[in-house]
């Protein structure tokens, strides 16, 4: 236990010293979640509208002034039918309302401009909220649950608190074992009588404890400054999160049983698991929207059943019951992954 | 049980290559023994298998009686093993790095402390420098004191002095030569040949093959009387000159001068009056004292033939 204590300083030793990984571990998670929870939104703002009226009653008056006033909206007037295509091609306006009254009904139009389709849907969904408001005839009626404003800040942070501890685990965790090898220092750690599992576990520790820091950092800043709902869950999130920790400690050992410089150590993590983290594992792409062959890939990354089971928990705020089979799933890959980093370990020792 | 270490028919491949081939060796107890040989002649591979880090394709090699593959766990408290380049954490201090060492092995070092305190007494001085800033003579106390500080029976030193001054160097082999007195056995390899009389016996190696085993004196002494000094002023034209004579087997550069291996009946006032007849100018051929070096030199000249 002495040995392994003293395994444990040396690293901390290694961390602290080290000012530039330090700053770089602990502002990345912090910069990420206020970019992302402020500056970056999905949400269209400003949305430059005009409308065709073909005959002006109450009804569309009323209407019309409900998009005057709501914030979302830049009312730019009326126009005719046919500045419809011009105003579009020209980027002059966002959406054209038309609307025309036919035997006292009201019937809605919305053209928009689709050249950025996330915005089209967008603006589209934003209009007919408005004139499903106004039109209280109409059948349908829209409700989002969870996340009632729509606000994507909090979306976010299940994905960034994925692609974060990937990040910090795994490539810290195999480049501290990769540069020991480099630096030769492996071999004298080898040559004394310490177990091997004392080297690793002398290694995943203080990168454990690191991770937990940077986990709370997150989780203060996003029930905070970006206002996540507090409930219970927090206790879950918590625990998965620690799970997840583990299963990317075990990753970043894998990385460093095959790497042999820190070059490739930081390649290898990087490439490996940045890429398909960011774009397969649901944290900006959804998942049904990909072809199957990559929906079939996105089973394998554990970021995605991480960050499911994250949103279900922070956002949809279900509770343990209802992330049975993600837990399932992190939990074998982390028995997989740490089983084969050990194994690899033991029989890269000896050539 | 007599030897220290007891090498037999060992070999060792990397992929095709052969790192190693059919090495016998044998070191007494307390010896200062010394591993001679270029870069890549499969030095460090050698000390690799024989630290336990490296498994031997074939053949055994045991140190005290110990199998470095079967009895690995005991024979590691044995061996205080210093790898090529200083193996030190370059961000830990001094006093950090020989602390964390000495409690790999669940010593302390103040129980070592007779042990490395020639070796530490001038690092003393600045316990907290960084390991990193530490000149190329003083990383190499430092980590000569770690691989001491656990009291080793046998010191594995794989090239403790390259990529160090010649003033530090000196002061190296003295310290190991004050450890020598303390019963340690010592198997310090280098690639300097004039490194090589300050070891009791040495072990030639070229291509993973033992060359020759013995004594410097004794290997220096079967160079023979046939070696030759030469200079002059123009030393690349005497060079190629000197290669084409029938009596003369081989000649090379050798610090400032030239050598030459000659065949018997070489005259060498016949040679210079020759070669000034040729043009050459300042020739002065004489009689030289022959070192490992040129014991190396024929070794692998042999080899190759």
């Amino acid at each position: 236990m002495a040995i392994l204590g003293s395994l444990i300083k040396k690293e901390v030793l290694h961390i602290v010293r080290d000012p530039r990984t330090m700053v770089i571990t602990i502002l990345m998670p912090v910069v990420l979640l206020l970019l992302f929870g402020f500056a970056i939104s999905t949400e269209v703002n400003d949305v430059r509208i005009a409308a065709v009226v073909d005959r002006h009653t109450d009804e569309t008056r009323n209407l019309l002034e409900k998009i005057r006033v709501n914030h979302y909206f830049t009312f730019l007037g009326l126009t005719s039918e046919n500045e419809v295509e011009y105003l579009l091609r020209s980027g002059k306006a966002d959406a054209i309302l038309i609307l025309r009254t036919d035997e006292t009904r009201l019937k809605g139009e919305i053209v928009a401009d689709a050249s950025n389709p996330t915005n089209a849907q967008s603006v589209a969904t934003y209009i007919m909220g408005v004139i499903n408001n106004g039109v209280s005839s109409s059948p349908v009626l829209t409700y989002t649950l969870y996340n009632p404003q729509m606000k994507s800040s909090y979306n976010f942070v299940p994905g960034i608190m994925g692609m974060i501890f990937i990040l910090i685990c795994a490539i810290m965790t195999s480049v501290s074992i990769v540069r020991e090898k480099e630096n030769g220092t492996m071999n004298l750690l080898l040559v004394s009588p310490i177990k091997p599992a004392t080297i690793i576990l002398g290694k995943l520790i203080p990168y454990f404890l690191l991770s937990c820091i940077i986990l709370l950092i997150m989780m203060l800043i996003s029930y905070t400054l970006l206002g996540l709902p507090v409930s219970v869950t927090i206790i879950d999130v918590v625990l998965v999160s620690l799970l997840y920790i583990v299963l990317s400690l075990s990753f970043g050992l894998l990385v460093s049983t095959i790497a042999d410089s820190q070059l490739t150590a930081l390649i290898g993590s990087a490439v490996i698991l940045m890429l398909p983290v960011i774009m397969l594992s649901g944290m900006i792409f959804p998942i049904d929207n990909m072809p199957v062959f990559l929906q079939f890939i996105s089973c394998v990354i554990p970021a995605r059943w991480y960050i499911e089971a994250m949103r279900k928990l922070m956002i949809q705020q279900l509770d343990f019951s209802f992330i049975y089979q993600e837990i399932i799933i992190l939990f074998s890959m982390t028995i997989l992954l740490m089983s084969l980093s050990i194994c690899k370990f033991y029989s890269s020792q000896k050539k | 049980m007599d030897c220290a270490v007891k090498i037999d028919n060992l070999s060792k491949l990397y992929g095709k290559k052969e790192a190693l081939s059919n090495i016998d060796l044998k070191v007494e107890k307390g010896e200062m023994f010394g591993i001679i040989g270029p870069d890549g002649a499969g030095k460090s591979t050698l000390y690799k298998i024989m630290a336990t880090l490296l498994l031997p394709d074939s053949g055994k090699a045991s140190i005290f009686g110990l199998d470095t593959v079967r009895d690995y766990r005991k024979l590691r408290e044995k061996i205080g093993y210093m790898p090529e380049r200083f193996s030190l954490y370059q961000d830990l201090t001094v006093a950090e790095n020989l602390n964390f060492f000495a409690s790999l092995f669940g010593v302390k070092i103040k129980d070592s402390y007779d042990l490395i305190a020639p070796v530490f007494s001038q690092l003393e001085k600045f316990p907290n420098r960084k390991a990193g800033a530490l000149s190329g003579g003083m990383k190499q106390k430092l980590a000569l004191s770690c691989a001491l500080i656990h009291r080793p029976a046998i010191l594995l030193l794989d090239e403790p002095t390259t990529g160090v001054d010649a003033i530090s160097r000196n002061e190296f082999w003295e310290m190991l030569s004050k450890l020598r007195e303390r019963d340690i056995t010592i198997l310090v390899s280098t690639s300097y040949m004039d490194e090589a009389n300050r070891c009791e016996r040495i072990a030639m190696i070229n291509k993973g093959r033992i060359l020759e085993v013995g004594t410097p004196q004794n290997l220096v002494s079967r160079i023979g009387e046939n070696l030759f000094n030469a200079v002059g002023e123009n030393m690349f034209r005497l060079l190629s000159e000197l290669r084409v004579m029938p009596e003369i087997e081989d000649c090379y550069t050798f610090g400032s001068t030239l050598h030459i291996v000659a065949k018997k009946g070489f005259n060498p006032a016949r040679a210079k009056l020759e070669l000034e007849e040729k043009g050459l100018k300042g020739i002065s051929i004489y009689p030289a004292k022959g070192d490992i070096e040129d014991l190396f030199i024929k070794l692998t000249r042999n080899e190759e033939m």
